[in-house]
Order: C-alpha cells, then structure tokens, then sequence
C-alpha cells in the first residue's frame, strides 16, 4: 500500500540541505539514475451515484476509472511530468502520489520514505484560492516549519525571509496579506510555502496555469532553478506541451485514466509514437505555425463513465483496427527508450515519423 | 504541402478585398473611464485599429490590459460606471457608441455577433438548442418559422454538429464543452453579421477541440467574409488564426501589424519580451526570457510609457512622456520612443 510517511518530528538543524549540483547530462550526480518513486500498477475509481442507494441496485455500481492501471518510475533530482487533456486524470494522480487520497489498489513507493526528512509538498493551480486570505504570508510560509517542528521558535522567522528571498520577494512581505499581491507573487509564496518543509519531493498540478504569460516565464524560471539548487524531485502535471517541454526530463501521456506515451522529453517532442501524442502536437497552436495545413483531431474525449472497449483511443484513432477495438493495449518499450501503448505501433503499422520540431516545418 | 498555396491565395484576397472596400469596423481613438469614488480610472487609452471584411484582427495581452473591454466597448456591453470617454466606434459608416441601449440591442446579435470564454454562460439551460437558434433567427430576420428552423439546422451543420436533426431538441447540458462552443459560434452567425467580437473563444477548450474551433472561426470568416476581432492571451492562437495583431498593454495597444512582422520582428520591447517568456516545443537552450514584475493596476500607472518600470531599454524620456503610437512601416505601428528615436536616426544617416 501507499508508504508515504510524513515525518513530523524530525527537527533539522540545518537551514538548507546542501545544494548537490544537477548536471545537464544524466548520471554526472552521484546518486542519478536512483529510483525516487515507483508507482505501480495505481488505480483511482470514483464510485457514483448516490450514496442512499449504494448497494442496494444488485452490486452494480457504476465506478469512474479516473486512474487505471497507471505505473511509471521517477528518478532522484529529476522531473516527471503527465500531460493530457481535462478528465484525463493527471490531477487525481497528483493527489495519489501527494497522499492526499487514498488508492483503490496499487502502490507508490518511495525510495526515502524510511529516511528522516523525506516529505512531499504539493504546490496548487489556484494561488488564490491555496492562501488563506486571513493569514499573513509570513504565518503561513511558517506554518509547515512550525508544525513539523523542523526549527526551534527563535529561527522560525529568518528561515522565512530567507525563503522569502529565495522566491525572489523581500523579507518584508511576511507581513503583507494575500490580497496585497500579484497573481505570479502569490504562485512564489506558495512555493516558498511549499519548500518550508525542506520537502525532497515536489509535486506541481499545473503551478502556471493561472498566469499570465510574461509571469509564468518568471515562475518557470524559478522551479527549474530550485530543483537544481535544492535536488528536488519533481512531478509536474500540466495541460501544456510546452510547459512540460521546458521543465520535464521524463513525460507521460495520459488519456483517460490511462499512460499511452512514456519517453524522455526530447524523444517524445522529436519522434512522437503513440498516435494520440502525435495528434496533441499537432493541434497544439505554434508561433511559427502560420499557414499549417492542419487535419484537426476529430471527435471528443468519451465519456469516462462508459470508456470505449479496447484501446479508448480508437474512436479518434486514424490508426484503428479490429484488435484495437477488443483488446487494450499493454505500454511496451520501444528501442529508443519510449514505451507506447499501441498495437499499430507494436505491429508497425504506424511509420515512424520523425517529426522534426513541428514548429520548424514552416519556418 | 498543398498549404503554401492556400496562404498565397488568401493573402492576394486580404489584399484586394483591403484596398477596394471600406473596413468593417473603425475605432478610433477610443477612451474608456471608470469613475470610482478615489477617482477616475483610465481603463482604455486612445485604442486606434480598423477591421476588413473577412480579415481577423487578433487582440492579445495580459490579464487586465482592457482586452476584453475594448469587446465589450465595442459591443455597447460596458458595465457601468464604466463609459466611452472620448473617441468612435464606427460600424461601417454608422457610429455605434453614441447609441442607446435599445439601439445597441437591435445592432447586437445582427450585425455584431458575440462569442464568449464560456459557452454555458451564453445558452439559456432550459431551452432546446433548435429553439434557442430558430428564436434568435426569427428576431433578426424577415423569415417564417420554418425558413428559421431549416436555417438553423443549416448551421448547426455548418459548425459541424453531426446529426443536426437528432440535436435539435436536446439542451445544453446534454452537449459536451467543445459542441456547446459551436452552438455558440451557430448562435452568434445566424444573422450574417458583418462583425463577430470573440472574447477567449477556445480558452476553456482542450488542446485537440480548441484546433476544431479555431479551424472553423477560420472558415467561415474566409466564406462569408466575417470581420472578427479574436481577443486572447494566447500568442499560438493568434499566430494560427488571425491576420494582423493588436498587443495591447495597461490599456493601450503598444504595437499592430501584420502577425507574420509583429511576431517574427517584434519592435516593442514588452512584445519582443512576451515572444521570449513563451516556452516552445524547441529543445531548452537556457531559462525563458524573463519580464521582471508584473503589470500595473490601473491606479498605480507610472507617468510616461506604462511598460517603463519594466523595459529594459528604458531612457529618461520613458518616465516623463508617453509615446504616441506611430507607423514603423505602412502597415505595422508601434507606441516606444526607441523606434522613433531609432527610426529618426536612421533617416539622419539616410
């Protein structure tokens, strides 16, 4: 079962954990390539209807799969990030992995779990609604320091302006409220919350969704900078392939309940396999893309109450078959690293595209 | 690709159809004001731009730059106490902002069509779909019941709604968020108007739906020659869809021009710098470009240029005077001292 232990009272002495430097490549770190979390075989079903008559209609329940099945493996120091449409259950994963909800079956592991000092923070989308508006900031940036009695009184108050200053505000705004700032302030002091509890383990649900773009960058910027100085290991959930482009090492394709695509980012942008990615990408609006002749996808997301039989993609798949139709896909390894769930990619009935970056077709 | 062709073509209808008609829609110098009790907030500045038939003029900015309100503005939507202050609004010859309420009314829904960010927000929960197009036809146009009700089931199709006849009583609910949308857009044609305001029209679509709405706006500006002012934050949704862009910032619009110049040779320092804060699908060379601090609320506008606490080729002059928007070349104007100042240089050296 879940093995996320939440070690409450473990007081570090140390202000920061010693900043190991990641390096661009893999395996420059001493300890790369070390599994930080295994998720396996996870499983989410939302049982509905109401709960008067649960039972009572003859044990057929109608459950919602909103994660089925899903396993995939982060390593230390690295990001991995789910990319899908809405209902697709990239934030019920989120939740899982966080400890915030329970799972049906499966399990996700952790490799620290035992150490002391291993902790999972989550930053939120809504930076408005994730501050509580009657909290100063500098109340609530300590909370997690004061509740896990991570630090004696008298330092609690530095340690926030120290992180304070880490996301780029000023000490002096501890004693601000919420509503005196900006929405890209408030996103940096719900980071600066969220790395309060010295956590190793970082999970984003679309931390930028919410800003602007000029604010976004800068928020980017700094999680990417944070995860380097401070070794963080990341799950990032966004809806955006270029977010995800910019921040993941690792990227998984989710499509109802479901990973599809599992390949390291430059693979999945450069040779998108699974005939879902490849359609993501190419409806994704570009700058250079003016004049693309685009064959729009057709069709819609099914409904996750009654899911297509077989692969649930094949309503939309240009690629569909009768095995397609009937039996569901196993997420298999490819050669060059990704892992696809997809019988025409498995029977080769797909030719491998190489897509160079879509962007750069029409340049 | 058959697509360089397509654009070719199009671009020589832009052309002709640019030089030989009227525009659609003129603003021209356009102040929008709200009063409050701590004094009267600027909220539109001077906003200058015209619109050709079956050309798509994108807006883009960030929260808060008065994108949306110049829809609204132009629409006769403004909420009160916010007012036209100065300036026109011009449909064709006829000026629509001295107009009452009631006048407005009988312009909206015919000549103007309306899309919004959230199409639930725009259809009426408890009437049928057929209904609630053959209602609005029937308001607008000289025709029967059942000229309406074959018009409507018309667009439906047009929009791309399979099976018009079996939708045609259901409701709202009964539609997901991307065929809502197209009932939208169903609703917002219906009259032929000769300008559509869409406000965020894909934001709350995914990525694969957003494409098929995008697409579609397209189509049908290009076939019945639609004028259509797109307001958005997304830079990618301009670059696909429109043909010239408008990027507006604290309320005035810093640079427009043709989306190929502005987005390829953004002049404006805070477009040049909106183009690099945009993660692309490129390998990561290094961080994104990074506008420091965050727009300024309409009751803390620097004096001068708005953009001047976070420019960083800001000059002296930046903080006392706001420049005026002027033409770079023909078709492309830009409000920065930097491309006067370089401009006036460069004809010095001429």
């Amino acid at each position: 079962m879940t093995t996320l232990t939440q070690d409450t009272v473990a007081s570090m002495a140390g202000a920061l954990p010693p900043a190991p430097t990641r390096a661009a490549a893999r395996g420059a770190n001493a300890d790369a390539g070390t599994i930080s979390l295994d998720v396996q075989n996870l499983t989410r079903h939302f049982p509905i209807g109401s709960g008067l008559f649960r039972g009572a209609l003859g044990g057929h329940q109608p459950v919602v799969k909103a994660v089925d099945g899903v396993s995939f493996a982060i390593r230390r120091g690295e990001t991995f990030s789910l990319v899908g449409e809405s209902g697709c259950g990239k934030s019920t994963l989120a939740r899982l992995v966080a400890g915030l909800d329970k799972a049906t079956s499966g399990t996700t592991r952790f490799a620290d779990a035992a150490n002391k000092g291993h902790r999972v923070q989550m930053i939120f989308q809504d930076p408005y609604a994730s501050l509580n508006p009657r909290y100063r900031v500098g109340t609530a940036i300590a909370e997690p320091i004061r509740f896990q009695k991570l630090l004696p009184e008298a330092q609690v108050m530095p340690r926030v302006h120290e992180l304070l200053q880490q996301v780029g505000l000023a000490p002096a705004d501890a004693l601000k409220f919420p509503h005196e700032f900006s929405g890209g302030q408030r996103q940096r002091v719900s980071i600066a919350r969220a790395l309060a509890g010295n956590p190793t383990f970082l999970v984003c649900d679309e931390p930028t969704s919410a800003l602007d773009v000029s604010v976004q960058a800068q928020i980017l910027n700094l999680l990417r900078q944070l995860q380097e100085r401070l070794g963080l290991t990341c799950l990032f959930i966004s809806h955006n392939l270029a977010v995800i482009n910019y921040v993941s090492h690792d990227v998984g394709v989710m499509y109802l309940g479901r990973l599809v695509e599992v390949a390291p980012t430059r693979t999945l942008f450069e040779a998108p396999k699974h005939p879902y990615t490849q359609l993501l990408l190419a409806a994704l609006p570009q700058l250079d893309s003016r004049g693309r002749d685009k064959s729009p996808i057709t069709g819609e997301i099914p409904s996750p109450l009654k899911p297509p039989p077989g692969c649930t993609f094949h309503p939309r798949c240009p690629h569909a078959m009768e095995r397609c139709r009937s039996e569901n896909p196993q997420l298999l390894p490819q050669p060059d690293g990704a892992q696809i769930a997809c019988h025409a990619v498995q029977e080769r009935r797909i030719p491998v595209l190489f897509h160079p970056t879509p962007a750069l077709a029409h340049a | 690709m058959g697509c360089g062709w397509r654009t070719v073509q199009w671009k020589t209808e832009m052309n002709t159809s640019m030089t030989n008609t009227p525009p659609v829609l003129t603003v021209d110098g356009l102040r929008v004001e709200i009063p409050t009790r701590r004094g009267t907030l600027l909220a539109l500045d001077n906003i200058s731009f015209s619109i050709a038939p079956g050309e798509i003029l994108g807006m883009v900015g960030e929260s808060g730059a008065g994108k949306s309100l110049t829809g609204m503005a132009i629409l006769g939507l403004l909420d009160p106490p916010g007012r036209v202050a100065a300036g026109e609004i011009r449909l064709g010859e006829r000026r629509l902002d001295n107009l009452s309420q009631r006048e407005m009314r009988k312009i909206r829904g015919k000549e103007i069509g309306a899309i919004f960010q959230d199409p639930l927000m725009s259809l009426n929960p408890l009437l049928q779909i057929g209904d609630q197009l053959v209602e609005t036809i029937l308001t607008h146009l000289p025709v029967t019941h059942e000229q309406a009700v074959q018009r409507a089931l018309g667009l439906m199709h047009a929009v791309g709604i399979p099976a018009p006849e079996a939708r045609f009583e259901s409701f709202p609910h009964q539609f997901s968020g991307g065929m809502r949308q197209r009932i939208v857009i169903a609703l917002a044609l219906c009259a032929e108007p000769q300008l559509v305001v869409a406000d965020e029209p894909t934001t709350a679509l995914d990525v694969s739906i957003q494409a098929q709405v995008l697409q579609l706006l397209r189509t049908l500006c290009r076939d019945k020659g639609t004028a259509m002012l797109l307001v958005t934050h997304d830079m990618g949704v301009i670059a696909e869809t429109a043909d010239r862009v408008a990027v507006m910032y604290a309320g005035r619009i810093v640079e427009i021009g043709p989306v190929e110049d502005v987005i390829r040779n953004p002049v404006h320092p805070y477009t040049r710098g909106l183009m690099g804060a945009i993660p692309t699908l490129k390998p990561v060379t290094g961080p994104l470009a990074q506008i420091d601090g965050a727009m300024p609320r309409l009751n803390a506008r620097p004096t001068g240029c708005a953009f001047n606490p976070r420019c960083p080729n800001v000059m002296d002059r930046c903080r006392e005077q706001s420049p005026a928007i002027t033409a770079r070349t023909p078709r492309h104007d830009v409000a920065c001292w930097l491309a006067t100042e370089t401009r006036q240089d460069a004809e010095v050296t001429a």
